[in-house]
């Protein structure tokens, strides 16, 4: 077993933690021993104002998924698996497209001139263009957008594997469909509640593209102080110091959720 | 099959051979520039005369931001690049921090005749763009806005307006708008830039970070004036939308060529770096691309038209109209001090 799996490891140590250590060793070494790095970024109030608006957004981005994403997991487990592939295979289908693109799709339909307001405008619901893009609500819109099917995927996984005898058990004891729903179906289905929402907020956490072009300059994600970093400072270790405080800020959200639920299932394996 | 292994290798030995002889005959040097549409007007204009008249080899790499590689390559001692076509931020900073080589001018007379604000003890000026005030014709088809003052009349130019999430030229507009005259920006006041900016700043729908980005912006009608590169509207007016800038009180700003410390190919990077700047070679460019030579001698060379010429940044009477951005000071404490407060004042 371990040969098999040695390959991939030294991949791993390679690729992933080599650098990320070399970065992380940066941002505490330069030129000697330095914690100005840190200090920086603990004390300095743009970088609070970021990592306070980062766990914002990615809270919403994940409740909003979640409610988008519930519904559509329910529906392609409950009818017939030719359905039920139609239904995830559309889930997953924007994958084949860069989140580049659908940035600057999201654009055409959010912008001034853009395909909703322009409806809108057309119907004679609004006067003026409403703002939708170049905030926050439009970097929200777009990243829900692209991080949905890392809720729904989870969420159906988990699904399938509720037995739909139980339900029947519970309509044959005189339950109506809703409260079998509540008492039988959603309790069993939180393992893959909590999967989704924890892989949906911390890949949101890391987000980049989508705020750079939607956020009009004003949504400062962490990821951005990152870059901005790299050429203010002109040095990695101010960059690698943010990127650390991130990656610790995940790593712990991993632990917490951890202690409640086995990371194979986070992950989708069990 | 053994034979046939060996006589593989032996040809591969063979032709590597042939290609380090090759190498070492002609000399040769390795070329940085951003890439795309740019580089390639430079590889018509510049570059490939430069190499047939030295009769050297022109070895050509592209980075958006050279920065990083910059730093990295001097760093680990062993630079694979010559010559870099970058921000002159960069040649200035780069010269300070020891990543650049001092140029000896006596063996670059183009570089020497050009006028000093256009060069550095590292660099020489490659060419030219300008940050300028552009707008949509459609919003303002007579009247449009003609200064940084009228950018900053919310009640006079009504619309939506962008600026560059960066300081560069943004403060220097913010100056100008207060009624600071382009020849008298430098030092920058800082504190009284970011106090004009706070003034204009609930006006701004977007806060653009790369050129393509304020392109669309333009194009799309999502904005009806912004800061933007010359260059940029241009190309957008080619294509047909109506928008429009002025040179009035635009930000003159540059790239330059420099020579990265320890560069393998030291000789040959100066002799080069003198024929890009050839004031001939020069004038090509802006016959290939919507930027200004970095040689003004390029206007006196008869080969821009004098329509052509009046399209350009760097022409002489555009420039009169215009600020030169001082990157000595931005590349000063006080400079770097202002870039790190952009951020302050973007999250506030």
């Amino acid at each position: 077993m371990l040969a098999l799996v040695s390959p991939a490891l030294l991949v791993i140590l390679a690729l992933i933690v080599l650098p990320v250590g070399w970065l992380a060793w940066q941002s505490i070494y330069h030129d000697g021993f330095t914690v100005e790095n840190y200090r920086r970024v603990f004390t300095e109030d743009i970088y609070w104002r970021s990592f306070a608006l980062t766990f914002e957004i990615s809270l919403a981005v994940t409740v909003i998924a979640l409610l988008l994403g519930y519904p559509v997991a329910y529906l392609a487990n409950s009818v017939p698996k030719g359905w039920s592939i139609l239904i995830l295979s559309l889930v997953v289908l924007p994958f084949w497209t860069s989140v580049l693109v659908r940035a600057y799709a999201w654009l055409a339909l959010l912008q001034r001139t853009g395909v909703i307001n322009q409806f809108l405008r057309y119907l004679d619901v609004i006067s003026e263009p409403l703002a939708l893009v170049h905030n926050t609500f439009g970097t929200v819109v777009a990243t829900v957008h692209i991080l949905l099917p890392f809720m729904v995927l989870p969420l159906y996984a988990t699904m399938q594997k509720i037995p739909g005898d139980l339900m029947q058990a519970g309509a044959s004891l005189g339950a109506s469909p809703s409260l079998t729903f509540f008492r039988v179906f959603l309790p069993l289905s939180l393992p893959g509640v909590l999967a989704g929402c924890t892989m949906v907020f911390v890949l949101c956490l890391g987000f980049y593209i989508t705020p750079e072009l939607l956020g009009g300059g004003r949504t400062v994600m962490v990821s951005m102080l990152v870059s901005r970093n790299v050429e203010l400072y002109n040095q990695f270790g101010a960059a690698s110091a943010v990127a650390v405080v991130l990656l610790l800020s995940v790593l712990a959200i991993f632990f917490v959720v951890s202690r409640f639920i086995s990371l194979d299932r986070v992950l989708g394996q069990k | 099959m053994m034979t046939k292994r060996n006589f593989g290798l032996g040809c591969a030995l063979v032709g590597a051979m042939g290609l380090t002889t090759s190498a070492d005959a002609a000399e040769q040097i390795t070329f940085v520039s951003q890439g795309g549409a740019y580089q390639q007007a430079q590889t018509v204009a510049i570059l490939d005369p430069s190499a047939k008249k030295l009769g050297i080899t022109i070895n050509q790499d592209s980075i958006p931001d050279a920065w990083p590689a910059i730093k990295t390559q001097v760093g680990s001692g062993k630079p694979i690049w010559d010559v870099v076509d970058t921000p002159t931020g960069n040649c200035l900073r780069g010269g300070e921090q020891g990543l650049m080589e001092k140029l000896d001018f006596s063996k670059i007379p183009n570089g020497a005749a050009m006028p000093e604000a256009y060069r550095s003890p590292y660099s020489v000026s490659y060419e030219f763009y300008s940050s300028v005030l552009s707008y949509s014709q459609k919003t303002f088809p007579k009247d449009a806005p003609n200064s940084w003052a009228d950018f900053w009349d919310v009640k006079k130019f009504p619309g939506r307006r962008a600026l560059r999430n960066h300081p560069f030229a943004t403060l220097e507009a913010a100056l100008m708008a207060d009624g600071v005259a382009p020849d008298k920006l430098y030092p920058l006041d800082v504190d009284r830039a970011f106090k004009k900016l706070e003034e204009i700043k609930p006006h701004i729908t977007v806060w653009w970070t790369s050129g393509a980005q304020s392109a669309q912006l333009l194009n799309d009608g999502e904005v009806d004036m912004e800061m933007a590169w010359n260059g940029r509207v241009s190309a957008v007016a080619k294509e047909g939308a109506k928008v429009a800038f002025t040179y009035n009180q635009g930000i003159l700003q540059s790239t330059s060529l420099c020579i990265l410390k320890g560069a393998p190919n030291l000789d040959t990077a100066v002799k080069f770096l003198n024929e890009a700047v050839d004031p001939v070679h020069q004038a090509n460019l802006p016959l290939n691309i919507d930027y200004g030579p970095g040689n003004p001698k390029a206007f006196e060379t008869g080969v821009i038209n004098p329509e052509r010429a009046a399209q350009l940044p760097s022409e002489p009477a555009n420039a009169s109209k215009q600020a030169l951005m001082s990157y000595a000071w931005w590349s000063s404490p006080a400079g770097e001090a202002a870039e790190k407060r952009w951020a302050s004042f973007m999250q506030k």
